[in-house]
């Protein structure tokens, strides 16, 4: 059941995705990558990693996605003209298949590793998910989160100078 | 419970099908969200992995991933707007200062 | 006073310092020159005070050597930074001091009014620096230290008026030709170490060990071949065959550098290296023969060439040269102690006769600047009855002259009959001594021959400068005859410390003082002198005489050609064209030389230049560039510009590493 459903899941993700490379209109493009973040934020929740699904949604799909939509509408971009010449298409392509291919090779090859955490299902549901991702954020992590503020700080100034009226 | 192998092929396909996207694709926008599909394929393999070796590490990182997504996306559309009020256009094909 | 011995190269260091740094803006010639002369008269002073030490200890004490700090370290060489003291440097010191200051002293009214003043003042002062060095270093490194920076200073000083061509190419060739002695120097070195070293594992270059060890040192053999070396770079140094063409050419310096440098200091540094290593040298017969006939044969040669000179600094020159020849004599027969006074001797008459030469150039120039004539001031033919015009020079310099010529009573008779008796009566080289000491003889006969030409040519006969400018002639300022009459004092008197015993006034001071630094080479010596070669007194009376008498023959004949029968020299002249001609040319040693080395070397150099470095050098440069632009014009198609063909090439790459980490 579960499985079935994920399958059912997984081949919107891999449609939606596909869709985002192949549709000429890039606000097609763009709200079929949306769908792909819902469907991605559903596997997180059977990952059973609920607040992940939650900022997936409104991090991803709300602010990412909405401003990214914003931009094509305020650029007024119509459909692209031509598509890459046969060439380009067919090496890209290819590169990509082949990665494809060694991935599944490498995944083949491999066997997982047997160290295993404390954190299992029990404790996810006794304690909460968002409560040990916050203790983990707040110790282990804290330089790291903090120095992402900077970068966020760094990306609002940036995106300011480069917007401005002159450059 | 789904294996974590199937995860792993969806986050592959995923990953590859964005790669292709930002081969093939002449819009920047669209460019850039294949990056972003090919950063969430990696969130997904991150997620599994943290599921399944019960560890919530993986988790954090794609906390910080999706973060640096965010200053990227604020970074990129400045830059992209920008170079649309100069040359009309976000084909990367016209974007060949570069050439000798 | 024996601890601070280390002051006496600082204080011309600092003065150099003082004067090299801050010279150009202190501007005050009479600062500058104070400062120059206050360092090394200081040094003379703390010279004195270790002179008076040195007297008061018992001889065999008299060795003292100051560490000032350790310098080279390695393994088992050990190289110190420090000083040796004993009654040869002492001499050496005070000789260098004293003429030293008053050199310095005279070079305040000499320069005046030259452009690089200051500059000269801290070259000398380093100059002194370096010769102190040398003098006291305790082991070979330090004295070579020393060796090179006074020929530094002496290339520096030569050129020192480097717009004028011929000083500077006078200073490249003395630089190269001491470079050649210097190799030498090094060599010997080398191989002294070596050999004790792997064959007794005594690693050093200290000269107390040397001498204590000296007596492992075997006779001939390899002591021949590092006592060679040693001796080719003495001869560099000092000037004496076949590296001596430097010397005359070194004249273009300023005649105080000339009377300091090339007459009273540092050619004598040969010498001095020789009487240092005297137990080495003694202990290789062929060596000290080679010495001896070099020497000899330099005393001649010189003094041939001397006798058709007409420049009057060119006369003095070969003059120095063929007495250093003298001195090489004496050491070559193992009379160190007689070469050691002939030094100190010669370093006072030659230093005045430099200095008086140089205040009669001061008084030419002076009055052909006043008349606006180009006349030569250094030429001896426009000089003539200078006696009236500049009567201290001439009485200091007519005194100078005596002593060099051998007249009894003045310093040089000592000395240079000291070295005549001692070629003469020495064990060592058998009937050569016959030999060395005719030559001796000839070359003394030819010495006073041409310094007496040079007094009656400049100071006598009806004065030859022209006579619109005669008036303009008068003597030099005190602060230039000052150090003249002080010198043709010492010129006088110099002697009588080592007046010989057989004329029984005086103990012969002199050679006691150094006997406790030669006693270990006269043991050596005998293991091969001559036994039985006793001469009696009445021989030595007579030898003396001898000598005395070929001086005033010497003397004589120039009173006759250049005084009574004035057309004597040109009758002569035509008489022998071919051999005047030769003389003249300095037998053409220069461009026999030019012929031997100089063009096979600039040719050499041109083979390589346009066959090595043109064709190979350059083509292997060249064609590693077009090796290059021929790759880059075919990989520059990759750079295409465009952004996605990066993204394509960065794609690539991914799957390529990927590749090899699956496949491996």
């Amino acid at each position: 059941m579960e499985t079935l459903f994920f399958l059912i899941v997984a081949a919107i993700a891999v449609i939606c995705s596909l869709m985002v490379v192949t549709n000429k209109n890039p606000i097609n493009s763009a709200l079929s990558l949306i769908m792909t973040f819902f469907c991605l934020a559903t596997l997180y929740v059977m990952l059973e990693a609920p607040f992940m699904a939650a900022i997936q949604v409104i991090v991803y799909a709300g602010a990412i996605m909405v401003l990214i939509v914003f931009v094509i509408m305020l650029l007024n971009i119509k459909s692209e003209a031509g598509r890459r010449t046969s060439h380009a298409l067919f090496m890209g392509i290819s590169v990509g298949l082949l990665l494809l291919v060694q991935t599944w090779y490498l995944l083949v090859k491999s066997s997982l590793s047997s160290v295993r955490g404390t954190v299992d299902s029990a404790m996810i549901s006794k304690v909460g998910h968002t409560e040990l991702i916050g203790k983990s954020l707040f110790t282990d992590f804290l330089l790291p989160f903090e120095i992402t503020s900077i970068l966020l700080l760094v990306a609002i100034v940036g995106a300011v100078v480069l917007s401005k009226k002159k450059l | 419970m789904v294996s974590l192998n199937f995860y792993l092929v969806l986050s592959a396909i995923l990953f590859a099908i964005g790669t292709i996207g930002v081969l093939t694709r002449r819009n920047a926008i669209v460019i850039f969200m294949c990056v972003e599909l090919m950063l969430n394929a990696v969130n997904l393999t991150f997620i599994a992995f943290s599921k399944y070796l019960g560890n919530l590490d993986g988790q954090i990182f794609v906390f910080f991933v999706m973060t640096v997504a965010a200053a990227e996306a604020a970074v990129g559309l400045a830059l992209m707007i920008a170079y649309f009020k100069n040359r009309e256009s976000i084909d990367v094909e016209d974007m060949n200062l570069m050439k000798w | 006073m024996l601890d601070n011995v280390w002051l006496i190269p600082l204080f011309p260091l600092i003065g150099f310092l003082i004067n090299g740094l801050f010279g150009k803006k202190i501007k005050n010639e009479a600062v500058i020159g104070g400062i120059g002369t206050l360092m090394i008269f200081l040094s003379f002073l703390v010279s004195c005070g270790i002179l008076m030490q040195l007297v008061g200890m018992p001889p065999e004490q008299r060795v003292f050597e100051k560490v000032m700090f350790p310098w080279i370290h390695a393994g088992s060489f050990k190289a110190d930074m420090a000083f040796l003291v004993d009654p040869l440097s002492a001499v050496m010191l005070m000789v260098v001091t004293g003429v030293g200051s008053l050199i310095h002293l005279y070079s305040i009214g000499y320069m005046h009014g030259e452009e690089g003043f200051y500059r000269f003042f801290a070259y000398l002062n380093l100059f002194c620096m370096s010769m102190l060095l040398l003098v006291l270093g305790a082991n070979m490194l330090v004295m070579f230290i020393g060796w090179e920076g006074v020929g530094l200073c002496s290339y520096l000083l030569i050129g020192y008026y480097f717009e004028k061509k011929s000083a500077g190419d006078a200073a490249k060739k003395a630089f190269v030709m001491n470079r050649v002695g210097d190799f030498g120097f090094l060599l010997g070195l080398f191989v002294l170490f070596w050999w004790f070293g792997s064959n007794h594992n005594i690693w050093t270059i200290n000269f107390v060990e040397i001498k204590a060890a000296s007596h492992l040192l075997p006779y001939g053999g390899v002591v021949t071949l590092a006592t060679l070396c040693f001796f080719v770079g003495a001869t560099g140094k000092s000037a004496q065959i076949p590296l001596f063409t430097w010397l005359p050419d070194a004249m273009e310096g300023p005649t105080p550098v000339s009377a300091l440098i090339h007459a009273a200091t540092m050619v004598t540094a040969g010498v001095y290296m020789i009487a240092r290593m005297s137990f080495v040298f003694i202990k290789a017969p062929e060596t000290m023969m080679v010495v001896a006939v070099v020497g000899a044969l330099t005393a001649i040669f010189a003094a041939t060439i001397g006798t058709a000179q007409n420049d009057i600094k060119r006369v003095l020159a070969y003059s120095t040269v063929s007495q250093l020849g003298f001195m090489f004599l004496a050491m070559g027969v193992g009379a160190f102690g007689a070469g050691i006074f002939h030094l100190m001797t010669h370093a006072f008459f030659k230093a005045c006769l430099f200095l008086g030469s140089g205040s009669v150039i001061h008084a030419m120039h002076h009055a052909l600047h006043k008349g606006h004539l180009h006349d030569d001031a250094q030429d001896m033919r426009n000089m003539g009855g200078l006696r009236k015009a500049l009567p201290i020079t001439f009485i200091t310099f007519l005194v100078s002259t005596i002593a060099i010529a051998g007249i009894p009573g003045f310093s040089g008779f000592f000395s240079k009959d000291e070295i005549l008796w001692q070629a003469f009566a020495n064990p060592y080289h058998g009937s050569l001594n016959i030999l060395l000491w005719g030559i001796g003889c000839i070359a003394a006969c030819f010495t006073a021959f041409y310094m007496f030409r040079l007094v009656f040519m400049t100071f006598f006969g009806e004065c030859r400068i022209n006579p619109k400018v005669k008036e303009y002639l008068h003597e030099s300022p005190l602060v230039i005859t000052i150090p003249l009459m002080v010198l043709g004092f010492l010129a006088f008197v110099g002697g009588f410390i080592g007046m010989p015993k057989l004329l029984g006034m005086l103990p012969n001071y002199f050679e006691h003082w150094l006997d406790p630094v030669f006693e270990l080479a006269n043991e050596y010596g005998k293991q091969y002198a001559h036994s039985g070669a006793h001469h009696s007194h009445a021989l030595e009376f007579g030898l003396m005489a001898f000598s005395v008498v070929v001086a005033l023959i010497g003397i004589s004949i120039a009173y006759t050609m250049y005084m009574a029968n004035k057309s004597l020299p040109e009758k002569f002249t035509s008489a022998f064209p071919g051999l005047y001609k030769v003389v003249y040319n300095k037998w053409y040693v220069d461009e026999i030389y030019d012929f031997l080395f100089v063009n096979p070397c600039k040719s050499f150099g041109n083979l390589l230049w346009k066959g090595f470095d043109v064709v190979i050098v350059d083509g292997v440069v060249n064609g590693t560039a077009k090796l290059v632009m021929a790759f880059s014009a075919g990989l520059k198609g990759l750079q295409s510009g465009y952004v996605h063909n990066y993204a394509m090439g960065m794609a690539i790459g991914v799957v390529t590493i990927i590749a090899v980490y699956v496949f491996r």
